[in-house]
């Protein structure tokens, strides 16, 4: 069989985005985590972690981009090597997402207004989940559980919103802890955001198995519903 | 929601209530907005059912394919699966090969070009065909230009430089010659070789120009000005172009025809598309393989 350098090389970056994958889910768990235990050190960890993210998309983009320059891919090689350019830059951007919830862990400091762990938990779990199902649908080119795992964002928004009106009413009934309550809300903000990126990674599944490119439901992205902000 | 948001929180937007999701908006890969569908373009040349033998061997099984007028098609295939056999069955170089027969049809303006009564000579005059290797002839780059149009009869001095000066400069070589018209042609580079030979089919105003592998002979730099010629040429003329380079078939042509070897080792048709569908996402499993290099 010809080819062998692209396939192996192929399979090489499809390992490389699932370990930055691994990497990503662990850093949102561990954020929460240090946020939950308000341990100042890990959250310093998750902070200075991010780095190593950054660098492992960049040495992924890099080895993309030799592909490109040196085996000119097309068809499937072509699809699957953008996709996973466009997939690495959705993961780094999560792993910011769990940088930002590190520094708003140390941002709250020895503030011991109680912090809704349980719901907070509990969406990072689910958005975690999602992303860890994306990645191996990613990888396994599913259509079918691509199409299936934005439905879960549902139960996200729900919690976030749970949160969101907790919090105003909180805020109402003793505005000393609004910069605190502020600080929720940025949490779970990011939690959100998160699980609304994984959607665009189960996009570019199906731009790999099929060719199209189309947006799953994007009207519940940040700005997009007027009435409610 | 029942409470106010305070003006003055810097706080992120609340999320709306759960949609259904849907899928709102798309593309498909290798799509053009323009939509090149070939069924939509108008055809110069017809290839209705065409099968080639050499004596019992069938080179061509049933090939049908319309090739658009003013774009490029190319033909790609592993060796042997008889795209060349079918860029000569175009213009009847095939008349020259003892054994060779040819069932179906090749249609040019509404005529068989295989029927008895077409003038072999008209054909080719009609539909020119560039070779992989420069061929000019052994004399003057002048007269290498004005053979085709003296041999169709013109004989004033003036028209032939006319004709001349216009096809070298459509092949983009006359800043090349124009100092060296009765030098011969063969003291030429290659890349200048070629695209003499190239204002050399266009000499006698061809519809279609027919191109076999026309850059593998030369250098890279060569490849790129034949490459950027054809997109000029196509604006005034149909062409098809065999190559086994397939960046170069996904660089020049606006359709791309794949061709495969059957189990009788004759050549069909397995995938005709826009080139930007074929490289990008090609819908049939055995044209994937082939332009990913996984065929073998």
């Amino acid at each position: 069989m010809p080819r062998q350098t692209l396939d192996r090389e192929i399979h090489h970056l499809q390992d490389e985005v699932l370990l930055l994958g691994s990497m990503v889910e662990q850093a949102m768990l561990n954020a929460i985590d240090a946020l939950k235990r308000r341990d100042h050190e890990a959250a310093k960890r998750v902070y200075q972690g991010d780095e190593l993210i950054n660098e492992k998309r960049y040495a992924i983009e890099n080895r993309v981009l030799i592909l490109f320059a040196t085996q000119q891919p097309i068809a499937h090689d072509l699809r699957l090597l953008a996709a996973i350019m466009e997939v690495i830059t959705e993961l780094e951007r999560m792993g910011d997402y769990a940088k930002g919830i590190a520094k708003i862990s140390l941002k709250i400091g020895e503030d011991d207004t109680p912090i809704p762990t349980r719901e907070i938990s509990r969406m990072g779990d689910l958005a975690v989940g999602m992303l860890h199902r994306a990645l191996g649908a990613f990888i396994a080119e599913d259509v079918n559980m691509a199409f299936r795992i934005p439905k879960d964002d549902d139960q996200v928004d729900e919690l976030y919103n749970q949160i969101y009106r907790k919090n105003v009413a909180a805020m109402i009934a003793n505005p000393d802890i609004i910069d605190h309550s502020n600080y929720i809300m940025w949490v779970v903000h990011n939690i959100e955001r998160m699980a609304d990126r994984v959607t665009n990674i189960c996009e570019r599944t199906i731009f790999i198995a099929t060719g199209e490119l189309l947006e799953i439901d994007a009207s519940d992205d940040e700005w997009d519903d007027e009435d409610e902000v | 929601m029942n409470f106010a948001r305070p003006q003055t929180l810097n706080m992120p937007p609340a999320v709306s209530k759960p949609v259904e999701h849907k899928l709102i908006s798309g593309i498909s890969i290798g799509e053009k907005e323009d939509s090149l569908a070939l069924d939509a373009l108008p055809v110069k040349l017809s290839v209705v059912d065409l099968s080639v033998y050499y004596r019992h061997f069938k080179a061509l099984d049933r090939i049908s394919i319309d090739i658009p007028e003013n774009k490029i098609t190319a033909l790609i295939g592993p060796s042997g699966c008889g795209k060349s056999t079918l860029l000569r069955a175009l213009n009847r170089m095939n008349d020259l090969v003892l054994g060779c027969r040819v069932e179906g049809q090749v249609i040019l303006n509404r005529k068989n070009i295989y029927d008895p009564d077409v003038d072999v000579v008209d054909i080719r005059q009609r539909i020119g065909m560039v070779f992989q290797r420069p061929n000019p002839f052994p004399m003057s780059v002048f007269d290498n230009v004005a053979y085709g149009p003296r041999l169709y009869g013109i004989r004033k001095r003036s028209i032939l430089e006319d004709i001349v000066e216009s096809s070298l400069r459509h092949a983009a070589v006359w800043e090349d010659v124009k100092d060296k018209l009765n030098q011969s042609g063969l003291t030429l580079s290659g890349g200048q070789q070629q695209r003499l030979c190239i204002a050399r089919a266009i000499a006698v105003e061809p519809a279609v120009i027919l191109m076999d592998e026309p850059a593998s002979a030369l250098d890279p730099i060569s490849t790129l000005k034949i490459e950027e010629l054809m997109e000029n040429l196509k604006n005034e003329y149909t062409i098809v172009i065999v190559t086994h380079n397939m960046q170069q078939a996904a660089r020049v042509s606006d359709f791309t025809a794949f061709l495969m070897i059957n189990e009788d080792q004759s050549g069909s048709l397995v995938e005709l598309g826009p080139t930007e569908q074929i490289f990008t996402n090609p819908q049939n499993q055995q044209t994937e393989d082939y332009v990913t290099g996984r065929f073998g």
